[in-house]
């Protein structure tokens, strides 16, 4: 995993160096010619101070390692590191609620933001699909079933982003239930602003739940009707236990590692769709700010978020192959 | 065995379903050259190109539900009556357009187009027009402007926020029973003298142009009534027709979709089969190198891609080629797994056949069917990501694509502000694109796959 995690910066550092030096040779530029303009130096003509620009220009960029190219190892190395602890400079663009313009500020204030509305979501999604998904599985075959697998099949070809769009259209313009722009109106000091924000959260949350519980719901059947053509199964009915119970503890338990594989690695796909639909509804977190970042063209905010999604959506991998140790026996026994 | 796929495709019912809306698209991406102009795809981006097109129009089909709106006019030299006579040296061309109204709302603007040639004398013009009720205003009556000796073209179009077109409807007010200050002209022009309503019937508009010397003349006369709904789909923010979009858009994606599918079932076939026929520390390198490919975000990572390397439309067909390739090859390395056991494959192992040539002779040939199953199920994960891209801004921005109209409906607010028509297509595209494809695979995979028959029949 870890391996993964840094070779996946490795990748990034790679790309975006080069870019990332260039907008800090313009940055120093910029900087010196302001120095030169304000300045008290006198200069005999335009020659002169130019030669003298173009010196503190390469003095400065000598300093920061810029002279060297963006593939060297040692500054690669260097790079990586320092995104790994997100030492990452300033933005040029944004700032926190508070006024940082440090990129670690702002990446670390819209995560909460993030990973509260996507795994509300989530774990939403989850139990609704599961007992969905437990009940059409009863009933094979019926009007229930196939409408569900037909749902299913829609909600895997919509982009949910789409999707988000018509919520907008449908709640916010047409029937004026919930706000259109997903960012709170108030204040972050203000008492009142978790309230705020919970109410502009609704629309975001009841989208990001209704695509994913249909396919949830339809990965939970499927395993589950290939359990309930097991023999053991057929035993138990044989035994008189009832249908129900069968159904809900035996055939469900028995299922449940796989579940958890193909829920959990769905779950970490959908991700990146929540990041797009974050955009759609203005939600302040950190696809917002992806969306942004990508349409100002700020490095260290994009390089800084690829690291931290990275991280996430390994963790939510992980906390799925954990859950399989968990739910199935065998696995804990070795 | 490809007959049999194709047999059982066309026996069931999703199978028959995915297969028309196929055959749709596909036709609508072959007679699109034909039916819209090809311009139109390469002048996308332009708006000087959409000029004469209404803003933010509603498709006109609206009209049949609610109160209706006026549907957008455009009328050019052709759809004129000219009337050319002289007198004393001066000659009159007067081409007149007809205009019937039944709408229940005013147009959103009128422009009048010319374009005269002329020497040292300019033209004047002079803009009537004659209502149902039989009144006649003269809303614009000046010359054009002076030209150089040398005889030239000159083109313009005037607008109904003119300021002599609002001071001419002024002199009108004692028509009316209510005040016309403050009322923009194109409602004053279409309005009821009695009550601040649509007055319907034919209206007669009159572009009169007087010629004072014999090397002058019109070129072109034209009339365009702004409109409040426009063609099948109607329009944006830019003026642009959508349903031109939206059929641009089809061949685009299935080009991208396809593509992406075929190239990389192609690289999984040959990755999954090579390490389930080599098997051992072969197969378990190639598996490992696989897992680390599953475990990347795909979305970011095409984001960084395409940033740093740049957008067009193969370079990101080449990033999808990357980040898909994955799942097929886990599937056909387990069947490789148990094909390299079967007999006639032992058999030609034995004659001293070469693994390459027992790999591409032999195994390929056995997975075939289930390949065209996967690539039918890898075209919307294709065009959805592709999609999702030119949503966060990073598409080719060449090109009309599903994705970017989306992307340009959110950049303007739309769902915001109700522009449904500007959303609801482009996406039913693309769930439509996906759904079919999807609905094949899944027929295909039905038929085709050994594992997925395994699971039913236990």
């Amino acid at each position: 995993m870890f391996l993964v995690l840094f070779a996946i910066l490795f990748i990034t550092v790679i790309l975006l160096g080069s870019s990332f030096d260039k907008l800090q040779k313009e940055a120093i530029r910029n900087q010196v010619i302001d120095e030169v303009n304000q300045g008290t130096l006198k200069f005999e003509n335009s020659d002169e101070r130019l030669s003298y620009i173009n010196n503190q220009i390469q003095l400065r960029s000598k300093i920061s390692g810029l002279d060297q190219d963006s593939l060297n190892p040692s500054k690669l190395i260097h790079r990586v590191i320092s995104v790994m602890t997100f030492d990452l400079g300033k933005s040029h663009f944004f700032t926190t609620d508070y006024g940082s313009s440090n990129v670690r500020d702002i990446i670390f204030e819209k995560v909460p933001k993030t990973l509260l509305l996507f795994t509300t979501a989530t774990i939403c999604a989850f139990v609704i699909g599961i007992f969905l998904g437990t009940y059409v599985a009863g009933k094979e075959g019926s009007w229930w079933d196939k409408s569900n697998s037909i749902f299913a099949i829609f909600s895997n070809s919509f982009p949910s982003w789409w999707i988000a769009m018509l919520m907008i259209i449908i709640f916010a313009f047409a029937l004026h239930i919930f706000p259109a722009r997903a960012t709170p109106l108030s204040s972050p000091s203000d008492p009142t602003y978790v309230l705020d924000l919970l109410y502009h959260m609704t629309l975001p949350l009841i989208t990001l739940i209704i695509v994913s519980f249909g396919g949830v719901a339809y990965i939970v059947r499927y395993f589950l009707i290939n359990i309930l053509n097991e023999d053991f199964i057929h035993a138990k009915r044989t035994m008189g236990i009832s249908r129900r119970k069968i159904l809900y503890s035996h055939a469900l338990r028995n299922a449940g590692p796989p579940i958890a594989t193909a829920v959990g690695l769905a779950l970490a796909a959908s991700f990146g769709g929540a990041i797009i639909l974050e955009a759609v509804f203005d939600w302040p977190g950190m696809g917002k700010l992806y969306y942004d970042a990508i349409g100002q063209f700020d490095v260290p905010i994009i390089i800084g978020l690829t690291f931290i999604s990275t991280v996430i959506f390994l963790v939510t991998i992980f906390i799925t192959d954990i859950s399989y140790t968990l739910l199935d026996p065998r696995v804990k026994g070795n | 065995m490809q007959k049999k796929l194709l047999l059982g495709l066309l026996r069931s019912r999703r199978g028959i379903i995915g297969v028309s809306i196929i055959g749709f698209l596909l036709l609508l991406s072959a007679v699109a050259p034909f039916i819209i102009p090809i311009e139109s795809y390469f002048l996308w981006n332009d708006p000087d190109y959409w000029i004469n097109n209404p803003k933010t129009a509603a498709p006109s089909w609206t009209n049949f539900f609610g109160p209706k709106e006026f549907e957008h006019v455009s009328l050019d030299k052709n759809d004129a009556k000219v009337i050319s006579e002289s007198s004393g040296g001066i000659r009159v061309d007067n081409y007149r357009f007809e205009i019937n109204m039944q709408a229940d709302s005013f147009p959103d603007d009128i422009m009048f187009l010319y374009s005269a040639k002329y020497g040292d004398i300019p033209p004047v013009l002079q803009i009537d027009i004659n209502r149902p009720d039989n009144n006649t205003f003269t809303v614009y009556y000046s010359s054009l402007p002076p030209s150089s000796d040398t005889i030239t073209t000159f083109s313009d179009r005037i607008f109904s926020t003119n300021e002599n077109i609002k001071e001419a409807l002024n002199q009108y007010q004692s028509l009316f029973n209510y005040s016309i200050s403050g009322l923009e002209p194109q409602v004053v022009i279409f309005s009821d003298t009695s009550k601040p309503n649509v007055l319907k019937g034919v209206y007669q508009i009159s572009e009169r142009f007087f010629l004072f010397d014999n090397h002058s003349s019109v070129e072109d006369a034209g009339l365009i009534l702004g409109g409040k709904v426009f063609g099948v789909v109607g329009t944006d923010d830019l003026r642009r027709d959508l349903a031109v979009g939206i059929i641009w858009g089809t061949p685009i994606a299935l080009f991208i979709g396809l593509t992406v599918s075929i190239f990389s079932i192609a690289i999984g076939l040959v990755y999954g089969v090579v390490a389930g026929y080599r098997g051992k520390r072969t197969d378990e390198t190639m598996m490992r190198v696989n897992d680390i490919f599953y475990a990347l975000p795909i979305l970011p990572l095409l984001i960084l891609l395409s940033i740093s390397f740049g957008r067009s439309i193969f370079l990101i067909i080449g990033f999808l080629l990357i980040f898909s390739w994955m799942g097929t090859a886990k599937v056909i390395r387990s069947i490789a797994l148990q094909t390299r056991n079967f007999q006639y494959v032992e058999a030609a192992k034995l004659m001293g056949q070469s693994d390459l040539k027992v790999i591409f002779k032999h195994i390929i040939p056995q997975l075939l069917p289930l390949t065209f199953a996967s690539i039918a199920i890898a075209v919307p994960a294709a065009i959805l990501t592709e999609a999702a891209l030119s949503f966060i801004g990073l598409g080719d921005p060449s090109l009309p694509t599903w994705g970017q109209i989306l992307h340009d409906a959110n950049t303007a607010d739309a769902a915001s502000r109700g522009i449904w028509w500007w959303i609801v297509p482009p996406g039913l595209m693309i769930a439509l694109t996906g759904l079919a494809f999807f609905l094949i695979g899944n027929t295909l995979d039905a038929i085709a796959n050994p594992l997925r028959n395994k699971n039913k029949r236990a």
